[in-house]
């Protein structure tokens, strides 16, 4: 592999930040709202924007904060984190059909930045075959500094925004709705979201704590694909 | 702080393992079938795990509560994430709606009152 000249290098950037400009934009207001959430749970603009640029991933932050808050311990948060994540190895199960004979340092930087939107923008791309490692790392890295930018800058604004305002306490929830319907792809998503959710609320309202959702996200799916095999086995052309 | 950035590490691995490892090793080899059904629908099972109980659960023991804004305003939120897949534009949406409902909320209460 031969170094891109400088020519090459800028067309590279371009195409990167042409494709990654849209999760940027939506990365300012949630990246806001999570600092905002963070320094209200009494974390400090530097250690938020740790959390930034070590962890880098945004649903998982809003728990962890959320569970700092109401005081759960180290280990909780880490399973929990490990748990809401572990979609990533779906993701990045795809994206390695397409990355077959790349560099393994690269590929290593490469996964730090998979998070559900840089995927969304690389995946198709690298699909119709014109797109390449380098521009996906565009694209990942300049989503990153603006989620480590915009968490640091809530995180600084935070202490001037009022309890409650500018429905702050709802980013979060609406960042869910909207993820959620990119998951609604076939009926049988639709299926386990609504056995997991129903399941969730039943068991929240009988045990305390938050282990609810990994009892109640791995038995839904489980049940889904039990549904999906059975109704494959029955009708096999339609998958 | 140092057990905050102890905190920070596990979080950082756990996050970063399952991002690598197939990217590392899928290259040669492949999953079974089965998981790859399951890990499919493991995101809407989790987010709709942690969405709805926070959309109709009120309070610590907690109890059903549907009156919560919460879920009022969660109705035209799907819609508008359904129609225009915009992820910061759902965000900026959800808080507007959720801003105003709190206001219409407090007004509604006291002219009741």
């Amino acid at each position: 592999m031969t170094l891109p000249s400088s020519a090459a290098r800028s067309t590279i950037l371009k195409e990167g930040l042409n494709a990654g400009w849209p999760i940027c934009l939506g990365y300012l207001p949630i990246g806001m709202a999570f600092g905002v959430l963070a320094q209200k749970a009494g974390l400090t603009p530097l250690q938020i924007g740790l959390m930034s640029i070590m962890v880098f991933a945004g649903s998982a932050q809003f728990i962890a904060v959320s569970m700092l808050a109401g005081g759960a311990s180290a280990p909780a948060i880490i399973a929990t984190t490990f748990v809401v994540n572990l979609r990533h190895v779906l993701m990045s199960s795809a994206l390695a059909v397409y990355l077959r004979a790349a560099h393994r340092g690269l590929l290593a930087l490469y996964a730090y930045g998979v998070t559900d939107e840089s995927f969304a923008v690389n995946l198709p791309r690298f699909n119709a075959r014109n797109w390449s490692l380098s521009r996906a790392l565009v694209v990942n890295h300049a989503a990153n500094l603006t989620w480590f930018i915009s968490t640091v800058a809530g995180g600084i604004g935070g202490r001037f925004i009022p309890e409650g305002a500018l429905g702050i306490d709802y980013a979060l929830i609406a960042m869910f709705i909207c993820l959620l319907i990119y998951q609604i792809r076939k009926l049988i998503h639709l299926l386990t979201a609504a056995i997991a959710g129903l399941t969730a609320v039943g068991l929240a309202l009988m045990i305390p704590g938050n282990t609810y959702i990994v009892i109640a996200s791995i038995a839904a799916a489980t049940v889904g694909v039990i549904i999906q095999r059975k109704v494959m086995r029955s009708n096999p052309n339609n998958g | 702080m140092a057990d905050y950035l102890l905190l920070l590490l596990g979080m950082g691995l756990a996050t970063y393992v399952p991002r690598w490892l197939p990217l590392h090793y899928l290259s040669r080899r492949s999953l079974p079938e089965w998981f790859i059904q399951w890990l499919d629908l493991i995101p809407a099972a989790i987010l709709s795990a942690l969405l709805l109980p926070a959309l109709i659960l009120d309070g610590d023991p907690k109890h059903l509560d549907l009156l919560r804004p919460e879920l009022w305003v969660a109705l035209p939120t799907f819609a508008f994430a359904w129609w225009t897949r915009s992820l910061g534009g759902t965000v900026v949406v959800g808080m507007l709606l959720f801003w105003l409902a709190g206001k219409v909320d407090t007004q509604w209460f006291a002219w009741m009152g």
